[in-house]
């Protein structure tokens, strides 16, 4: 039992440093750093300097272009990233997509799609959720139908987070309805220029264009985008959704965000001293900090123990459930922080280009969206309540 | 960083587990508490062979040189067990006390016979009006002869029916909270003027009132240097801190155990009460406190070795304060989904639930303990 960083990782820590000083572009890490939008341009740029360094998938095993990095190589990772103020690396390709293709896809799938994951090429998104299928994820309706050497994919998808820049779209679709409804599910991949898909934002409650509904009007699809066999695509997408969990505990930026949280907590004030020498809410501060403590270990004890399986068990639900609590427990401080001027609402702020004048302070105008905003944390990737649901039957046993 | 256990912790856990499941079982451990002394001194003698009273000395002083990861392991197999005997008052609290503070003429003479358990200590630490702050120490020492001699009282002093020593803290110099002037003298349970009165506390377990109307005590009792010996007692504390994570972590993992085995047996409305979403929940709530809490106690042990004063008291205090909240949580939900098996005394769950309330009101509570972290915000 060590909980030290050892040398080795000491100096792993500095040289990820020196690498985010010498090569995170500014105006990205000042954007990320005052919540303004990011571009599409921002994370692609991002993701081929990771990429020029061999660092483009920290989660990826080397035989696959990845760095083969350990379980705290990769948290240290997270870590300095969201401190420098990296943009996140989307999860979609390289912690979604790509594990299935890893371990279901055949080689020539594996050489299409991995490379352009890894160097920024593609852009994925994710075609999970229908509008009749939320947690009861397997009633799913879109329909592919084999005719010859194609698919034909109809239905509608939703919720589809930045589906909008996206290259490809893996898609959970029916192509049986006997049995069971997990047993006549297929994972395929599609191409989003493909003719017959329309994406259509929806807006979210900060008044921004971040999901989205994707349809598929008789959308052809190739066999050979077809990863692993036909309907066993549920197999895969529980796969998939438990790696998706490992990555979501987000301590890194929940550190980052604690920080910022502090920061404005010491310049904001009340009755005349800084709002930071309030008990009440410097207890609250504390008391989120414990829990991120508590996490930072568990994490890492499940990621530790998974290396060795291979594959995330059931308790990385843990690490979703406890994140994203955490997570909405600072976005909701941080607005608190603010006191008068969590109220206006200047969406022009968030330009990275405006530059007009703050109502109020000027790192305001980005947190009280972000607090609406991240009520989603604990809805999406299965909700909270699924995930409890999965370590009482998986777990648990019950 | 790393994880795992080392072989000899594997083992250890492996003994005291058998050890617990033979020697330990619910009935047994209730009837122990009952009896006059309220623990074993066959047990006592067990711990001496199994090498447990003396696990954190030097070699120097016939130890086995543990670290606290090794505490942790053994309170966590003690936890599970509802172990009774003075293990905490004994070795983790006077022992680690004594191996960090005392002279080595001092550990020479004493730490050996802890560890072959010929001799039980208990710190005589805290007192009435101070409540959780350590500093303030109202019991006076003055200079007698080439001695000491001391007055005072000394609160809720844990195991001290059975000590055959006391270490008891007293103010030499300063004011009544100043850091500075606390000094450690080591008194024998029969010295005149020493007046000891045992009781049983909530969890089965014993402490004693001590009063100390001019006691007189030589000059070879004063452990460590005159006036210095807050830091030694806050370290000693932390190192008790560290313990009382582990065993309540131990504690917590025996109720999942427990209220889940419940719920796939007892029926309600003809199924399974575990078949109800809002009892899965519930204790699926309990198993991620358990996880967190573990996480914590691990961080305590790790940090109560570390070198750094401020880094690990600030750290002792928020693994204090988290495990608190979530044992209190885990011990609250265990009896509720039990239902009014849980609130009585032939079950182990009502035990389970008062020693992690009582662990939660040692050594500081959870309120005292968020406290000193969130102050240490200010700091950063």
């Amino acid at each position: 039992m060590d909980l030290e960083f050892s040398p080795q990782e000491q100096q792993f820590r500095a040289e990820l440093r020196a690498f985010l000083v010498a090569k995170l572009p500014a105006d990205i890490s000042r954007k990320v750093k005052e919540g303004k939008r990011l571009a599409k341009d921002d994370f692609v740029r991002w993701q081929k300097i990771l990429h020029a360094q061999g660092w483009g998938a920290p989660s990826w095993p080397e035989r696959f272009g990845g760095t083969g990095w350990s379980a705290v190589e990769q948290h240290i990772f997270d870590e300095e990233s969201a401190a420098a103020g990296a943009p996140l690396q989307l999860p979609f390709g390289l912690k979604m997509v790509a594990p299935v293709i890893m371990a279901f896809g055949d080689a020539a799938q594996q050489a299409q799609f991995l490379p352009r994951i890894v160097d920024g090429s593609d852009w994925w998104c994710q075609g999970y959720s229908e509008p009749g299928s939320g947690s009861d994820l397997a009633s799913l309706k879109t329909r592919a139908e084999r005719r010859g050497e194609h698919y034909v994919v109809n239905g509608q998808k939703t919720w589809t987070t930045l589906a909008q820049h996206a290259d490809w779209i893996f898609c959970l679709v029916r192509t049986a309805s006997e049995g069971r409804p997990q047993e006549g599910i297929s994972f395929l991949l599609i191409d989003m220029k493909s003719p017959g898909v329309t994406v259509r934002p929806i807006i979210m409650n900060d008044g921004e264009h971040e999901i989205n509904e994707v349809w598929f009007d008789e959308v052809n699809v190739p066999v050979g985008n077809r990863v692993g066999e036909e309907n066993r695509g549920w197999t895969y997408a529980k796969f998939l959704l438990g790696h998706e969990r490992t990555g979501i505990a987000g301590v890194g930026r929940s550190k980052a965000a604690l920080k910022h949280l502090k920061e404005i907590a010491r310049r904001e004030t009340c009755r005349g001293r800084p709002l930071i020498e309030d008990l009440r809410f410097r207890d609250r501060i504390a008391q989120v900090e414990l829990e991120l403590m508590a996490l930072e270990i568990t994490n890492l004890r499940v990621l530790s123990s998974e290396k060795e399986k291979k594959a995330p068990g059931p308790e990385a639900s843990i690490l979703k459930i406890k994140g994203s609590e955490i997570q909405q427990t600072i976005a909701e401080l941080q607005m608190s922080a603010l006191g008068h001027y969590a109220l206006p609402w200047q969406p022009e702020a968030l330009d990275a280009h405006w530059d007009g004048e703050s109502i109020g302070p000027d790192y305001a105008a980005p947190l009280t969206g972000h607090y609406f905003n991240y009520r989603k944390t604990t809805i999406y990737g299965g909700s909270n309540e699924i995930q409890k649901n999965i370590i009482a039957q998986m777990v648990l046993g019950l | 960083m790393n994880f795992d256990y080392t072989e000899e912790q594997n083992a250890l856990r492996d003994t005291l587990t058998r050890f617990i499941a033979k020697d330990y079982p619910f009935e047994a451990r209730r009837a122990l508490a009952k009896t006059a002394e309220g623990f074993s001194r066959d047990h006592w003698s067990q711990f001496a062979e199994l090498g447990l009273l003396a696990l954190p000395f030097p070699d120097a002083c016939e130890g086995l040189n543990g670290n606290a990861v090794d505490n942790l392991v053994v309170m966590e197999a003690f936890g599970r067990g509802l172990v009774l005997e003075p293990y905490f008052a004994t070795v983790i609290l006077a022992g680690h006390l004594l191996r960090d503070f005392a002279s080595d003429e001092q550990k020479r003479a004493l730490l050996p016979k802890i560890g072959s358990g010929e001799r039980m200590l208990a710190l005589g630490h805290y007192e009435a009006d101070a409540r959780y702050e350590l500093a303030r120490i109202a019991t006076t020492v003055t200079p007698q002869g080439s001695g000491f001699r001391l007055s005072g009282q000394k609160a809720v002093v844990l195991s001290g029916g059975c000590a055959d020593q006391f270490l008891i803290s007293a103010r030499s110099a300063g004011g009544s909270s100043d850091a500075q002037g606390l000094s450690l003298f080591l008194v024998d349970r029969h010295t005149p003027g020493l007046k000891l009165s045992s009781y049983s506390t909530q969890d089965g377990g014993r402490a004693a009132e001590l009063v100390l109307d001019q006691v007189e005590v030589g000059a070879q009792s004063l452990v460590g240097s005159l006036g210095e010996a807050l830091p030694a007692i806050e370290r000693a504390l932390d190192y008790g801190i560290a313990a009382l994570c582990a065993e309540s972590v131990g504690i917590m993992g025996a109720l999942n155990e427990a209220t889940l085995e419940y719920l796939k047996t007892r029926k309600q409305f003809g199924q399974a009460i575990g078949r109800f979403q809002v009892l899965q929940h519930r204790l699926v709530d309990m198993f991620i406190a358990t996880e967190q809490a573990r996480s914590m106690a691990l961080l305590a042990a790790v940090k109560a070795d570390a070198l750094d004063p401020a880094e690990r008291r600030r750290t002792l205090s928020a693994a204090k304060a988290y495990v608190g909240q979530q044992a209190r949580l885990v011990g609250q939900q265990a009896v509720q989904l039990h239902g009014g098996m849980g609130v009585v005394d032939e079950l182990n769950v009502a035990h389970y639930f008062k020693r992690l309330t009582t662990i939660n009101l040692t050594l500081g509570d959870i309120d005292h303990h968020l406290g000193v972290y969130s102050d240490s915000l200010l700091a950063a």
